[in-house]
């Protein structure tokens, strides 16, 4: 077993513990559902803003895109303006499709060495491809939440669950975001366990964010469907956390474990959040390999600490060579 | 050298299945004759006033660290971390995914797992991770953390000189992590205990004081280029014979000064006089090379930001000094990275000189318009756009041509097409390697970044495989027999590896071809190309 | 390069969005949670199918089942934990107690922005006209 994997399951599986023991048996209820969700919520805000301003204030010496097309050079050569932008525009196509597309991701190739001594580069877009569902089921689910924390729910949302709920399966009917959610999060998981070069790159920093998320859909959607809670209680308190309209402890006790488990995981989740990898959502806007632009001849970049430094003058230079320049026939600028 | 594996049995041995049930950080750093470079000469580095200056083995036990190399170390990553935002960010924002563990050559040569990208990375991160963040403090090893210790000290200078700087894996990242910048990083930090290499150190130690690589002193290198002027007048007839540090010409030419002495460069070396001169008979163009400038190549930027900046400041001041239009560079590959994204924020701006415009072509550099250098293929592909060269391109006939794309002109600059439309002008068979293998995909020669010595040749054959591979396919599918490209350290390194994996081919800058295929002005009939080999289809030329 | 601006303009856009259901209900007037309403005959009838907990949170579920009980099997009896028999019926069992569908049902679907499409084929009056 390894411990990596281990330790992350044990910690979600004891916060499981935790939300469980303090609201099933100590009565906790306030405690999990109000105090912390706004709690995580302050810190999420404060930590990523932190954690970006943190990084705001490293400076940036050089402008080096990372170029991965033709740059911009003689008019009648065409020239790449999303791989290799030459203006700020170019930059912002190259990272809206970074951030929306994951651009970069979807260039992954597969090596292989063949029997017959050739390497070769496959095409291989699983990990794009999961990636990709991954990130945008979540959002769904997230959007999807908004039923629970806004009233009246504006048209995009109410849409947005008719597209997800269409195929009418089951009562309620199957949102298949969720589903689709834990299937890239197992896929994530399995492959991280799976591929032997993989496992050994990963930390329990990469096991825990995957198990943690696991449990906020595994406990997501046994509650839709499996172990039911009152529906109208918890959105009383969800949405009455945003409104600072609270309903009653009694009202509060009426929903069950499983609710206040789920919400558990989610402060957890936002607790955890700006401290952790999962900062590569903001920080992918500062990469500066993506986002600046390719004309560093045309337009001069400056480094706010650029000090100067000790040089081998050409004088020095001449003073060390200029007899052998002389007779070498070199111009020389002082002759003696 | 003789402890160099035959290739088949090198390959044979390459697996890339990590060791069984081992955590990385458990398995211990082997230092291993032929995968590393020797230790920098002392005189070197006090040449560079680099710090805790002494004779060392990295073979030995004892690294002769200054006592607080820990605490330097530290404090040169807190000061590095505030500097550059690229390395803190990419410090922070790994998740490792694993996209980057195949892409790298040294980890597709080598198999070894701390030649993937994400791993040579880790092995920085953990150590910020333990200095530097919470969750690496309190929980160290799970979190990913370790103390710093002499070991991981020594994981560091084995795997940062093993690292080419190829961005490549920053290619395929999705948040763009590029592993050059942090071997930048963790090479600065192994400088401030003076643990560089020679094959560094000592060029540039000589670039600095001689200014060239190799130390060529003013005579010398005024020398070596008589003797190529002599070659070419055998060939052509024609005398080429350049401007040294001439005050008041047009443009001022620097290339890496492996051009100068090492075969196959010098024959590119030999295009580019040949070059200079048909426009200085045909158009009046006045170009001049320096002597003291004489040096394209900066393996400062394999030390560190400082040092690239104390070794290309010369390039300005040179073109001041002699009062040139602006400057004119040669087929290079990390001196254009450093040209294109660093010089003008380091020594710039260069009020000094003009707007690049070709004055034959009447063209304006609008690309270099602030940095005032401009890449010796573009400056060619425009002038064979406008018809102002005179070109027999049958007379590289005799060569099937691949071109391979330097890792810095490609990932650091887009220098794609100008290359490509200078062969197809000056030679008639050209042929792409498979896509995934050039541009913004193509592979490392494996020498890349000063890593080019005699003693890691294990090390460079495996790193240069991928590329040799490709041109293996290109050699057995199109009888490719000449490999082109535009950097002088490919230009040194690859005959090796060409030779190592049995392709075939040869090597050749894009320079050569354009000398072979140049019309001097009152040139008498070639019987030979620039190597002094017989061009073959020219006899039978008169005949049709 | 000073880009904090820039920086710090991204997050706030970020926060703006992130905090949506805060500063949105701030504009909206507040909806009290709903109140359970029985009718006359529901009161009287005082225990439900089942009891009224099970009923919260599983009715759909229920509904779900009897519509294939009914549909698919043509069975039409349900039979209850005391033994009590019922029509698996949503028109003629259920709304015939909850006969305030304005009121009992679709408060709290609204609330809970749920849109069961029971009514895509059961009318919006309680009992069934033939």
């Amino acid at each position: 077993m390894n411990v990596k994997y281990f330790y992350s399951f044990l910690a979600v599986l004891v916060l499981a513990l935790i939300a469980w023991v303090g609201c099933d048996l100590l009565g906790l209820q306030v405690l999990f559902g109000v105090i912390l969700p706004y709690i995580a919520v302050v810190v999420f805000l404060v930590g990523f803003f932190l954690r970006m301003m943190d990084w705001a204030r490293s400076t940036v010496p050089f402008q080096i895109p990372t170029t991965a097309g033709q740059a911009k050079s003689l008019p009648w050569i065409k020239f790449n303006a999303i791989d290799s932008p030459f203006t700020t525009g170019g930059v912002v196509a190259r990272m809206f499709f970074e951030v929306v597309t994951f651009r970069s991701l979807f260039r992954n190739t597969r090596m292989r060495v063949n029997p017959d001594g050739r390497i070769s580069y496959d095409i291989e877009l699983w990990l794009w491809l999961f990636a990709l569902a991954f990130h945008y089921t979540f959002f769904v689910v997230i959007l999807r939440h908004a039923r629970f924390f806004l009233e009246p729910l504006p048209l995009p949302f109410e849409i947005l669950e008719k597209i997800d709920t269409f195929v009418q399966i089951g009562q309620p009917v199957i949102s298949m975001s969720s589903f689709a959610l834990l299937g890239t999060v197992l896929f994530l998981f399995v492959r991280r366990v799976y591929l032997p070069n993989i496992r050994m790159i990963s930390l329990a920093s990469d096991f825990f964010p995957l198990f943690l998320i696991f449990g906020i859909v595994f406990t997501g959607i046994f509650m839709r469907y499996f172990a039911k809670i009152d529906v109208t209680a918890a959105k009383e308190l969800t949405y009455g956390l945003v409104s600072f309209n609270l309903p009653s402890l009694a009202k509060m006790q009426g929903i069950g474990s499983i609710f206040y488990i789920h919400v558990f995981f989610v402060s957890v989740l936002l607790v955890y959040f700006p401290w952790s990898k999962l900062m590569h959502m903001g920080g992918i806007f500062l990469s500066p390999t993506r986002n600046m632009a390719n004309n560093t001849r045309a337009v001069r970049h400056v480094n706010p600490w650029n000090y100067p430094v000790n040089v081998h003058t050409y004088e020095e230079y001449e003073d060390d060579f200029r007899e052998k320049m002389i007779e070498a026939g070199l111009p020389v600028d002082k002759k003696e | 050298m003789s402890d160099l594996p035959k290739s088949d049995e090198l390959f044979s041995h390459i697996d890339h299945r990590p060791p069984k049930g081992k955590d990385w950080m458990d398995i211990p750093v082997d230092i291993r004759p032929g995968m590393y470079c020797y230790s920098a000469n002392p005189k070197s580095m006090e040449t560079l006033s680099a710090p805790n200056v002494r004779k060392w083995n990295p073979l030995e036990e004892d690294w002769l660290l200054p006592d607080n190399w820990q605490e330097i170390l530290h404090n040169g990553l807190k000061e590095r971390l505030e500097k550059f935002r690229s390395f803190k960010v990419f410090m922070d924002i790994c998740v490792r995914c694993g996209a980057c563990a195949d892409k790298c050559h040294y980890f597709i040569g080598t198999g070894d797992p701390k030649n993937m990208p994400v791993l040579r990375a880790e092995l920085l991160r953990s150590v910020y991770r333990n200095d530097f963040t919470k969750a690496g403090k309190i929980l160290g090893r799970l979190a990913g953390a370790r103390p710093m210790t002499l070991e991981v000290l020594k994981e560091w200078w084995y795997y940062f000189f093993q690292c080419s700087e190829c961005r490549r894996c920053s290619v395929f990242c999705p948040y763009g992590i590029d592993t050059a910048e942090i071997t930048i990083m963790g090479r600065e930090l192994l400088n401030l205990l003076g643990l560089n290499i020679d094959w560094i150190a000592t060029p540039v130690s000589n670039c600095y004081q001689t200014g060239n690589h190799l130390g060529i002193q003013p005579h010398a290198f005024k020398d070596m280029l008589e003797f190529f002027v002599e070659d070419i007048e055998e060939i052509t007839g024609v005398n080429c014979t350049p401007n040294y540090n001439k005050k008041g010409a047009d443009i001022l030419f620097i290339t890496p000064s492996g051009d100068v002495f090492a075969d196959p460069g010098t024959y590119t070396c030999m295009g580019y006089l040949m070059l200079f001169q048909f426009l200085k008979d045909k158009y009046g163009l006045d170009v001049t090379w320096s002597t003291y400038a004489s040096e394209g190549g900066n393996f400062g930027f394999f030390t560190s930001h400082e040092t690239m900046k104390r070794l290309n400041a010369k390039m300005y001041a040179e073109a001041k000094r002699l009062g040139v239009k602006w400057i004119l560079g040669g087929e290079c590959g990390h001196m254009w990275r450093v040209i294109h994204q660093y010089m003008d924020t380091m020594n710039g701006p260069a009020d000094h000189l003009e707007v690049p415009v070709n004055p034959i072509t009447g063209t304006t550099f609008e690309n270099a318009a602030s940095t005032k250098m401009v890449h010796i293929t573009e400056f060619t592909a425009d002038l064979i756009k406008h018809g102002k060269l005179d070109l027999d391109p049958r007379r590289n006939d005799n060569l099937k041509i691949t071109f391979h794309d330097s890792c810095n002109p490609a990932r650091g600059m887009g220098l794609l097409e100008e290359p490509r439309y200078v062969i197809n002008n000056v030679a008639n068979h050209f042929y792409e390697m498979p896509a995934n293998t050039i541009r913004e995909n193509t592979f490392c020669c494996g020498s890349g970044s000063g890593l080019n010595a005699g003693e890691d040749m294990e090390l460079r054959m495996c790193g240069g495989l991928p590329r040799a591979n490709a041109v293996k396919y290109m050699a057995d599918k199109f009888d490719v027999n000449m490999l082109a490209c535009v950097c002088a350290i490919d230009r040194a390194a690859l005959p090796d590896l060409m030779n190592y994996w049995e392709t075939g081919a040869d090597v050749t800058g894009v320079h050569e071809l354009v000398g072979n295929a140049l019309i001097l002005p009152g040139e008498k009939k070639r019987e030979t190309d620039l190597r002094g080999e017989p061009l073959p289809g020219m006899e039978e030329e008169a005949d049709e | 390069m000073n880009d904090k601006g820039k920086i710090i303009a991204g997050i706030i856009i970020f926060f703006v969005v992130a905090t949506f259901p805060f500063w949105f209900n701030m504009f909206v007037e507040k909806t009290p949670a709903p109140e359970l309403v029985l009718t006359a005959k529901a009161q009287a009838a005082k225990v439900c199918v089942r009891d009224t907990a099970f009923m919260k949170a599983n009715h759909m579920q229920l509904l779900d089942e009897w519509r294939d009980t009914v549909v698919r099997k043509a069975e039409r009896i349900y039979v209850n934990a005391e033994g009590k028999e019922f029509n698996m019926s949503l028109s003629n069992t259920c709304l015939d107690c909850h006969s305030n569908k304005a009121e009992f049902c679709d408060r709290c679907h609204q609330y809970a922005s749920i849109e069961p499409y029971c009514w895509d084929c059961h009318i919006d009056n309680p009992k069934e006209t033939k």
